[in-house]
């Protein structure tokens, strides 16, 4: 019958716009300001930089390899090394990056800077909201806007944080373990010189 | 009590008159009422217009707005000035005075309709002995703006917006008025207070509403379809038809000329809204003996409300006709249907009153109606859609 689909249609909106009223799991909008969607583990936005202990500057864990600077497709990062050093976490002096900056507006969030770091220096972080009112100063984000803690890095991505972290031990462990069998030799042969020159000949 | 806050803004009225000199005092009372009208449709062309897209979004399972203000109901203000501080575009090749001109030629018929409505007891702005037949006409000018508006454009879409429009108007507007000449066949008068008056007693618990006889029924829901296509609503919302046309006779309109469109849509929509509340649902009758306290104006805005609700719900529902579809519907249905209505009215005024009489009419419209719609629906593969190739 002529008009029989109208109604049917009718009765159908109605109930959704009733509904609506009634049942909240009808609603799927997130009031977005007040309320979030819980971010997944494997969220990424921008990078950050990875310090370790409280001072940024000391904890630093970028030696300004530039790997990042030349891997990055849209050319967003700009580093400058430093003339001097100073020491990594092993302990072994090593270069820090001056002026460490990546322009947010150019920034494609590909991640692939993270992935060839060497250091574990550079991790994506999930802060979305970045957009600011300056829009030539305020999207070059430079070295201390981008540091954050370890402490961080283990609240947002806890799975890799912890892998990174056993990483960067098991390293740490080697580093000393190989320094005291070097001081141990080292001491070794100040005890007995006239035996390495002797096996040296 | 009752009579004076019936009479409110009746009394206000006079009273504000009064202050004029005598020889004023019919220009004062026009220009009292024209600016009522106009201050008071234009609030409600702002609510209606937060409440359509709450209203939308509450079917679609959304929020709708709801930032501005209490509940988003301030978000029309948002908009208004949205709209008042966007640059005002004129295309180059356009017709400059035309395109001026077009949105007003659209939205001063339409205000000048009102004038002819009675939105409660003794609250006309003007008593035309032929007040339906001027609402009509002058309904129909706005027929002439858009077609100004898609002509001056110089823009292929906007001319196939106004053609659209023209041949969908010209069409609806046939079944429109046929369906509204029963109710004057029936009342015996072009007057709207007449008509309205008409209606104003009560048999049983029904009223004497015409929707509630078989042809006054028919006739209502022949006019509000043919009210949905005057008023270029969805389902007939082709001449704006955003994913066909971009936005019709006014793609080429910006800023403030365009909220005027959408005001004269809006304005049209309410007039003709309150048109079909005086001719089949007893104007500012009350629909109940017992509820009859309630002023006559607040009755007149909640029958406003209910069948503007209606319009959203339906624009909620049902998907954009194509032309032919369109054609088809206004040819070959609702024009032999309000002819057939008309027979029907008038077999019911002239048969005596009783069971016989309401068989008749019922017959005489149920009859048709399956009849035409069976032929309608007959050349339409309606069954389940083969793929050739899929599959």
């Amino acid at each position: 019958m002529l008009g029989e689909g109208i109604i049917k249609g009718m009765a159908e909106t109605a109930r959704n716009f009733l509904g609506s009223y009634v049942s909240d799991e009808r609603l799927t909008t997130v009031q977005y300001p007040e309320e979030r969607i819980p971010q997944t583990e494997n969220a990424r936005q921008f990078p950050f930089l990875v310090h370790d202990g409280e001072d940024w500057h000391k904890g630093l864990r970028c030696v300004a390899c530039q790997i990042c600077e030349k891997e990055c497709p849209p050319k967003c990062i700009y580093i400058e090394k430093s003339k001097d050093k100073k020491p990594d976490y092993v302990g072994k002096p090593q270069f820090y990056p001056a002026v460490f900056d990546i322009d947010l507006a150019v920034c494609m969030s590909c991640q692939i800077c993270v992935e060839v770091c060497p250091f574990d220096a550079i991790k994506m972080n999930i802060e979305y909201e970045l957009s600011t009112a300056d829009r030539f100063g305020g999207l070059l984000v430079n070295k201390q806007q981008l540091a954050r803690p370890n402490a961080y890095f283990h609240k947002i991505h806890p799975t890799e944080a912890a892998e990174v972290d056993a990483r960067l031990a098991a390293e740490k462990a080697k580093a000393n373990a190989k320094a005291k069998a070097a001081a141990a030799a080292a001491t070794k042969t100040a005890a007995a010189p006239p035996a390495t020159e002797a096996a040296t000949k | 009590m009752f009579n004076s806050l019936d009479q409110l803004f009746v009394s206000l009225k006079h009273w504000l008159v009064g202050f004029a000199p005598a020889a004023w005092q019919p220009w004062v009372s026009a220009l009292i009422s024209a600016a009522a009208i106009i201050g008071v449709f234009a609030l409600l062309f702002a609510l209606v217009t937060v409440l359509e897209r709450k209203g939308l979004g509450r079917i679609q399972n959304r929020y709708g707005p709801n930032r501005v203000g209490p509940a988003g109901f301030l978000q029309f203000a948002a908009d208004g000035i949205k709209a008042l501080t966007k640059e005002d575009l004129v295309p180059r090749a356009a017709d400059k005075v035309i395109h001026f001109l077009a949105p007003i030629v659209l939205v001063m018929p339409v205000v000048l309709a009102f004038s002819v409505l009675p939105f409660g007891r003794d609250m006309v702005a003007v008593d035309f002995d032929a007040g339906v037949l001027f609402f009509f006409a002058v309904g129909a000018a706005a027929e002439v703006a858009v077609f100004m508006a898609g002509w001056s454009s110089r823009n292929k879409y906007s001319l196939l917006g106004a053609m659209r429009a023209i041949a969908q108007m010209i069409s609806y507007e046939v079944p429109l008025i046929l369906s509204a000449v029963t109710v004057i066949m029936m009342v015996g008068s072009l007057s709207t207070v007449q008509i309205v008056a008409a209606q104003g007693g009560y048999a049983g618990w029904l009223p004497d509403w015409h929707v509630f006889t078989p042809w006054g029924f028919a006739g209502f829901v022949l006019f509000m379809i043919a009210a949905t296509a005057e008023s270029n609503r969805s389902p007939f919302d082709m001449p704006e038809g955003e994913s066909e046309i971009i936005a019709g006779y006014f793609v080429e309109y910006s800023g403030f000329k365009f909220a005027l469109f959408f005001l004269g849509e809006y304005f049209g929509m309410f007039a003709i809204s309150a048109m079909a509340i005086t001719l089949f649902l007893g104007g500012w009758h009350a629909p109940f003996e017992a509820l009859v306290w309630i002023p006559s104006w607040a009755w007149f805005f909640l029958k406003l409300m209910a069948i503007i609700f209606t319009f959203i719900w339906i624009r909620g529902t049902v998907p954009r006709l194509r032309i032919d579809q369109l054609m088809n519907f206004a040819w070959k249905f609702m024009l032999p249907m309000a002819l057939i209505n008309l027979v029907a009215a008038a077999v019911w005024h002239f048969m005596p009153t009783g069971l016989a009489r309401w068989l008749v009419g019922v017959a005489l419209v149920v009859g048709p109606y399956l009849l035409l719609g069976r032929g309608l629906m007959q050349n339409q593969n309606v069954g389940k859609r083969i793929y050739r190739y899929a599959d």
